[in-house]
């Protein structure tokens, strides 16, 4: 998994507002292919943003999030020129991680 | 051991930790997302369906959403949050999400679900270990669970 991860983080007043694209499949489980076979679940389970050392936001996922999941958020504590780093990991254990710029 | 092939030791284990992209994930609450109904995974969840409907949780849904498969939801709260989580009470599981604030981060989240069909949403704050919620009805005209 590479490049799943699209993100913006604009520092404003002392808050940092982040914005998340995550491009995964978020497959149920419920679905059917075209012959009536089950569709294996596939979807992101857990994300994690981490800027300056410390986890400053987390979410767990269920499949009921939407395909190519949005999620955003914001914080205090991290200013213009740090990074925030945003990770996912889904239910077969891939993960992703990215380094998105606080501008 | 020698020094040599020990600070070449340690230093091939500093270079593979340092590969690893992340050490240590949270677990994820399979028992409550796997609920089958909003106050089993409540109590999951948060040990807890005591929940306080509050008009300091602020819920923004669509009243009429003509793709479940996308609905746009935010929650927000100027109380200090600890966590925000959002049911969507006719789902099949209908714990969606669960965040949890970290330093520094504010009572707000915004993301995209997915619903099978008309459906009261509620969204829960905790707050000085505290439960509130907001809810509200939102019709959707095709479900997005797929069939």
């Amino acid at each position: 998994m590479a490049k799943t991860i699209r993100g913006k983080a604009k520092a404003k007043n002392g808050l940092v507002d982040v914005k998340l694209l995550m491009k995964h499949p978020m497959e149920t489980g419920l679905r059917k292919d075209k012959d009536g076979n089950p569709i294996e679940a596939h979807f992101i389970q857990t994300v994690e943003a981490t800027a300056n050392g410390n986890t400053v936001f987390s979410a767990q996922f269920n499949t009921s999030v939407s395909k190519d999941p949005y999620l955003a958020f914001s914080f205090s504590g991290a200013d213009k020129g740090d990074v925030l780093n945003i990770a996912w990991i889904d239910n077969k254990g891939e993960t992703d991680s990215a380094d998105v710029a606080i501008k | 051991m020698d020094r040599r092939s020990l600070i070449r030791a340690l230093g091939g284990a500093i270079v593979a930790a340092a590969a690893l992209p992340k050490l240590a994930w949270a677990a994820w609450s399979s028992n409550a997302m796997k609920a089958g109904e909003s106050t089993a995974a409540m109590n999951e969840l948060f040990g807890t369906a005591d929940v306080v409907a509050s008009a300091e949780v602020k819920l923004k849904a669509p009243e009429i959403a003509e793709n479940g498969a996308v609905v746009p939801l935010e929650v927000s709260t100027d109380m200090p949050a600890e966590q925000i989580a959002i049911f969507v009470d006719k789902n099949p599981s209908p714990l969606v999400m669960t965040a949890t604030m970290g330093a520094g981060a504010t009572g707000l989240v915004k993301t995209r679900v997915r619903m099978g069909e008309s459906s009261n949403v509620v969204a829960v704050v905790k707050s000085g270990g505290k439960l509130y919620s907001a809810s509200q009805e939102v019709k959707v005209t095709i479900g997005g669970c797929g069939g």
